[in-house]
């Protein structure tokens, strides 16, 4: 059996082109690579198979791997809105930039963007005992970036020449989990509820291994980023909105 | 209440209109003098290609030519003449009758696939729901519609109904309660081809009105009967059903006979109760539908009111009671009551 | 506090000739109204909250609760209800929470409908005896039929049917999430579905793994928060349902307190224990129609298409055109939730002035989909405020399908609608977390109490639709002719499309 195949997705439906990977799973197959994708949507939705990779190789539409518990998917391209969605357990690699809400309300698996990704980046992430998403972005983040996260880790490095991010937003309402991001952001894009405190070493430390990860991942020289100082952003405290009722 | 009658000749050999008022006139018990007519199929034959529309001007003067101006507008009115009536006594004429033939331009409704039938149906809705003193009431070809309100034997007279030479009949015998006696509630009910004779109340007609009008279909006889002929316009016509499958969705089997059917059956009539739930008829009815080729009788599905079949060499009759039969064909054989909900279909052999 | 305190809502009066000192009402009272003091019972009425809870439980009806004790002097514009929130904001300077349904009197537009019955012209059918059918399948259906007729009679399917969902009775109970209410109160409701063959729904608050054996009787939720959400939840459902908006509280998301997330609850919604719930007010990948569309499709393609896929908004002013975007969205059933609706916790000012009631919203959902050819792309199904059977008959009349009964089923259980599900204390074991009461709700007792209710409603409806000489649903449904205005005005009247009496 086969353990490698090749799918030509030109011109095909999101639906047949996922029913082919299904029934390739099913198979036994661990490794397909999707050529001509362009703009196919749900790609990898709902899928499990903790030893399956998938390549995708163009522009994949939304939702790339929503609900996905296992698999890891390669893209080479830009994804476009909200790639990991509600995902569960496996990798999104993209050697590319992303749309908004990438990440929206992962709750396991990691997403790592090399280059940008648009606004509202990881929100309403969220972890569970072993279950701690991560979303690591290479160049910026837009406005928004982990509103109302609730678990987590989030890592923004800015490689692309511009600082990771410049928008307003960040951590809003954030009441679990962490953000950080390389170099400091001017407080008057913190989120409501958020602050941002100098990353300790101990916490450097922590990162260390997905940074390193996600350095070899896409090629990079891994020493500049780990010299670096980041900034944490966190809740400024575990029940942000916990005053504001009062009983009938 | 309300008497009911069909006949259909299979080898189209004209059936006696004498007959059919004299049978219908039989019910009078079943009738309260308010509403009577008849439907005859192959009345035409030299106009059998054009639609004959038949129309109740309140006012020659002031409503005809407006519908003549309406029809030039659409096709062609290849002839057209007062229908000739004769005064009876119990009759108040309040409509004069009217026949078109009619040619619909069929360029003018490119992307139909009937183009003519849908000219036509969209023509009898418009005007019989502005009211603008004109009401088509018949507007298949080479049939036609004669009813008033009185009678069966003074409707059938006032028109000479026996001078008609048809080999398909209906006739219904009124009974109003929830609309007046008024000339345009008289039953049958045409669009196109298709007529309608009923005997009872259709209760689900607010889910069958609703449903017919999001296609298009305006009712606007005041009338439950009329949904009847939209329904099966848009089943048989417009989706392509047979006159069986369509007085399936309107009757259906109950689920819990649907439960025990194999499968597939199961399957079919599960999709047809899904499909045309909104079809599906309720109440206590006893219903004859026509086209130029077909007969169907059915009641509904609980048989709350009656029909009776008959038959005598190539002709099938249907009727609400055994006694009309027999006035129409003394000698008739395999009389019969047909099961709840299921159609009895009578077909032109050639 | 130059405010004082403010008059009592309820007193408590024990009936000492009565009282036997049991004590009962001290262990079942959770708000600290009674304690035992040597030889007598007191009583605290300022913590009474009128769950009835102790009057329900005393052995010899010595308790009695008398609602607002102390009249204020009346006035129609300046009410009691009025000027204690004024009070209460001006000491807290906070948002007023609120429980249950919409409280303020405006009127009930189903007590202003009457419906049918058969008299001579056609003949009402006895449902005891005669066949009535109320079974409903929710989804989509065909707009017509593709048959293959065969001259040997034979007539082969051609048209392939989307996932419907079969229901015995168009009773269904709504999305009352675990952690809005207990597991218990949960598992009774479940039971009581699955035997009459009905559907609940989940809420947004995950299936918890004892739930697993009643899952072919549920409806799995995906609300903002996403909580508990994951394929296998996904994929243990009967049907998935996008939760927009709710009526009791349109335009906000939810907020399920950390202290409600005890160890069972974080571990079904899938969050730390004690770490707040937030559901944001819109789904963040939805911004637009065609988002929801994306959503809609996105957990077909998760499910293989197998799933009936609803969507729940609020019933809003603008409910006809949205309902018409998402059936055009791939969704198989719109669910109408009308201003009356319940929940555990609503902001007041949202529960009593956002949102319209289900009866209008339906009414034009229906002829909106009808106007536009494509009913048939979305079954309707209506919650908020269905208090008996003749609400589902009228509702079913205006045009939907099925409805969806939320607090009713709770009142099944014991619930007294106090209103204070918010705090968490609910005595009767339902709006709590607490295992101290939560376990005095037996799942067992209360399925058999709610199964009933449904089963007493469904025989009304059979009893309603065969005195309108209707024996089967599809005939009662959008059938407005069957109902008539009692004292409506002519602008809702043709909103309702209904005649008036008389007419």
């Amino acid at each position: 059996m086969a353990t490698q195949i090749r799918i030509d997705a030109k011109g095909l439906h999101y639906t047949s082109l996922n029913q082919k990977i299904r029934a390739a799973i099913a198979d036994g197959v661990k490794e397909i690579i999707i050529d001509n994708v362009l703009g196919q949507r749900f790609i990898g939705n709902g899928i499990r198979g903790d030893d399956v990779t998938i390549t995708v190789n163009g522009v994949p539409g939304g939702d790339l791997a929503m609900f996905m518990s296992g698999p890891t998917i390669v893209v080479h391209g830009n994804a476009d809105h909200a790639p990991g969605n509600t995902m569960d357990k496996g990798n999104v690699i993209i050697h590319g930039s992303a749309g908004d809400a990438v990440a929206h309300s992962m709750r396991g698996g990691k997403v790592y963007v090399r280059d940008n990704i648009g606004y509202r980046g990881g929100i309403h992430m969220k972890q569970y005992l072993e279950k701690r998403p991560i979303l690591v972005v290479g160049g910026a983040a837009r406005a928004f970036l982990g509103e109302y996260m609730a678990g987590g880790l989030l890592i923004v490095l800015g490689l692309t020449g511009i600082p990771p991010i410049e928008e307003r937003g960040v951590g809003s309402g954030i009441h679990g989990g962490e953000i950080y991001v390389r170099g400091i952001i001017d407080k008057n894009n913190l989120g409501v509820g958020a602050q941002q405190i100098p990353a300790t070493e101990e916490q450097k430390t922590m990162i260390k291994p997905i940074i390193e990860d996600f350095a070899q991942t896409f090629g990079l020289d891994s020493v500049p980023l780990l010299t670096s100082d980041y900034s944490r952003i966190s809740p400024a405290s575990a029940r942000p909105f916990a005053n504001k009722y009062t009983w009938e | 209440m309300c008497g009911i009658i069909g006949v259909i000749d299979k080898r189209r050999q004209s059936v006696d209109g004498a007959k059919i008022k004299e049978a219908l006139s039989m019910m009078n018990e079943r009738g309260s003098g308010e509403g009577a007519g008849y439907v005859a199929y192959g009345i035409y034959p030299e106009y059998k290609d054009y639609f004959a529309l038949h129309v109740f001007f309140d006012n020659i003067r002031e409503n005809k030519a407006a519908l003549d101006t309406l029809l030039e507008k659409w096709g062609t009115i290849v002839h057209d003449e007062q229908i000739k009536t004769y005064e009876q006594p119990n009759i108040r004429k309040v409509h004069t009758p009217w026949r078109y033939f009619f040619r619909p331009d069929r360029s003018l409704m490119p992307k139909s696939t009937t183009p003519d039938e849908d000219i036509v149906t969209h023509l009898v809705m418009k005007i019989n729901a502005e009211k603008n003193g004109a009401l088509i009431f018949s507007s298949g070809k080479n049939l036609g519609v004669f009813k008033a309100a009185g009678w069966p034997e003074d409707v059938a007279d006032f028109y000479r109904i026996q001078d008609y030479q048809g080999y398909l009949w209906l006739a219904h015998n009124r009974y109003p309660t929830n609309t007046p006696g008024w000339w345009g509630g008289a039953h049958p009910f045409n669009l196109l081809n298709w007529s309608v004779v009923h005997n009872g109340e259709i209760t689900s007609y607010g889910t069958n009105r609703r449903y017919i009008e999001s296609y298009g279909y305006k009712c606007t006889m005041f009338t439950d009967t009329e949904v009847v002929a939209y329904l099966i316009d848009l089943l048989v016509r417009k989706h392509g059903l047979s006159e069986k499958m369509a007085v399936r969705a309107f009757a259906p089997p109950f689920w819990e006979d649907i439960d025990r059917m194999p499968p597939k059956e199961q399957e079919l009539n599960r999709a047809i109760r899904l499909a045309y739930g909104s079809a599906l008829m309720n109440g206590p009815f006893a219903i004859c539908v026509a086209n130029e080729n077909t007969l169907v009788g059915f009641t509904d599905r609980i048989k709350l009111r009656p029909l009776v079949t008959g038959e005598y060499g190539d002709r099938l009759y249907i009727s609400s009671e055994e006694a009309a039969i027999r006035r129409m064909e003394p000698d008739v054989d395999n009389i019969a009551m047909p099961k709840a909900g299921e159609p009895v279909i009578g077909r032109v052999i050639s | 506090m130059t405010i004082g305190s403010i008059p009592l809502r309820f007193k408590v009066d024990i009936d000492p000739d009565q009282c036997m000192l049991c004590g009962r009402c001290v262990d079942n009272c959770s708000y600290g109204v009674f304690r035992k003091d040597g030889d007598a019972i007191r009583v605290n009425s300022r913590n009474c909250v009128a769950c009835h809870r102790c009057s329900a439980f005393c052995p010899r009806d010595a308790i009695s609760i008398y609602e607002k004790p102390t009249d204020y002097r009346s006035h129609p514009v300046w009410t009691r209800e009025v000027r204690e929130n004024i009070f209460n904001q001006a000491k807290t300077g906070k948002i007023v929470l609120a429980g249950m349904g919409n409280a303020l009197p405006y009127p009930i537009i189903f007590d202003r409908l009457v419906l049918d019955a058969c008299q001579v012209t056609n003949p009402s059918i006895d449902p005891l005896r005669e066949p009535m059918e109320l079974r409903t399948y929710l989804g989509k259906k065909p707009s017509s039929l593709s048959l293959k007729e065969s001259a040997d009679g034979t007539v082969e399917l051609i048209t392939k049917l989307s996932p419907n969902l079969q229901i015995e009775t168009p009773i269904m109970v709504g999305h009352m999430s675990y952690g809005a209410i207990s597991l218990n109160a949960q598992t009774a409701i479940a039971k009581a579905v699955s035997r009459i063959g009905t559907f609940m729904g989940t809420g947004e608050g995950g299936l918890h793994e004892s739930l697993y054996p009643y899952q072919k009787n549920m409806i799995v939720q995906v609300a903002s928060g996403r909580f508990g959400v994951d394929i296998n939840y996904l994929e243990r459902g009967a049907a998935i349902e996008i939760k927009i908006g709710q009526g009791a509280k349109p335009g906000l998301g939810g907020h399920l307190p950390g202290e409600k997330i005890c160890a069972d609850v974080s571990y079904t919604r899938m969050i730390p224990e004690g770490s707040d719930a937030i559901s944001p007010a819109p789904h963040h990948d939805i911004y637009s129609i065609e988002d929801l569309k994306q959503l809609v499709r996105s957990l077909k393609e998760a499910t293989e298409w197998k799933k009936p896929v609803f969507v729940k908004i609020a019933a809003v002013h603008n409910s006809a055109a949205i309902a018409a975007g998402i059936a055009r969205s791939s969704a198989d059933a719109v669910v109408i939730d009308g201003f009356r609706g319940g929940t555990g916790a609503a902001p007041r000012v949202f529960r009593d002035h956002v949102g319209i009631p289900v009866e209008a919203a339906v009414a034009s959902v229906d002829a909106k989909l009808r106007q536009q050819g494509i009913r048939n792309k979305v079954s309707i199904i209506a919650s908020g405020g269905i208090r008996e059977s003749a609400d589902v008959a009228k509702i079913i009349c205006l045009g939907a399908d099925a409805v969806y009964i939320g607090t009713s089923a709770l009142v099944a259980m014991g619930c007294r609608v106090c209103g204070t599900c918010y705090r968490g204390q609910c005595a009767w074991g339902i709006a709590t977390q607490k295992p101290e009461l939560t376990k005095r709700l037996d799942p067992d007792v209360e399925s058999v109490h709610v199964e009933n209710l449904i089963h007493g409603w469904t025989l009304e409806l059979a009893e309603l639709m065969g005195a309108a000489g209707i024996n089967s649903i599809e005939s009662l449904r959008g059938n407005r002719d069957r109902l008539r205005g009692y004292m409506l005005d002519e602008g809702l009247l043709n909103v309702l499309d209904v005649k008036t009496v008389g007419a």
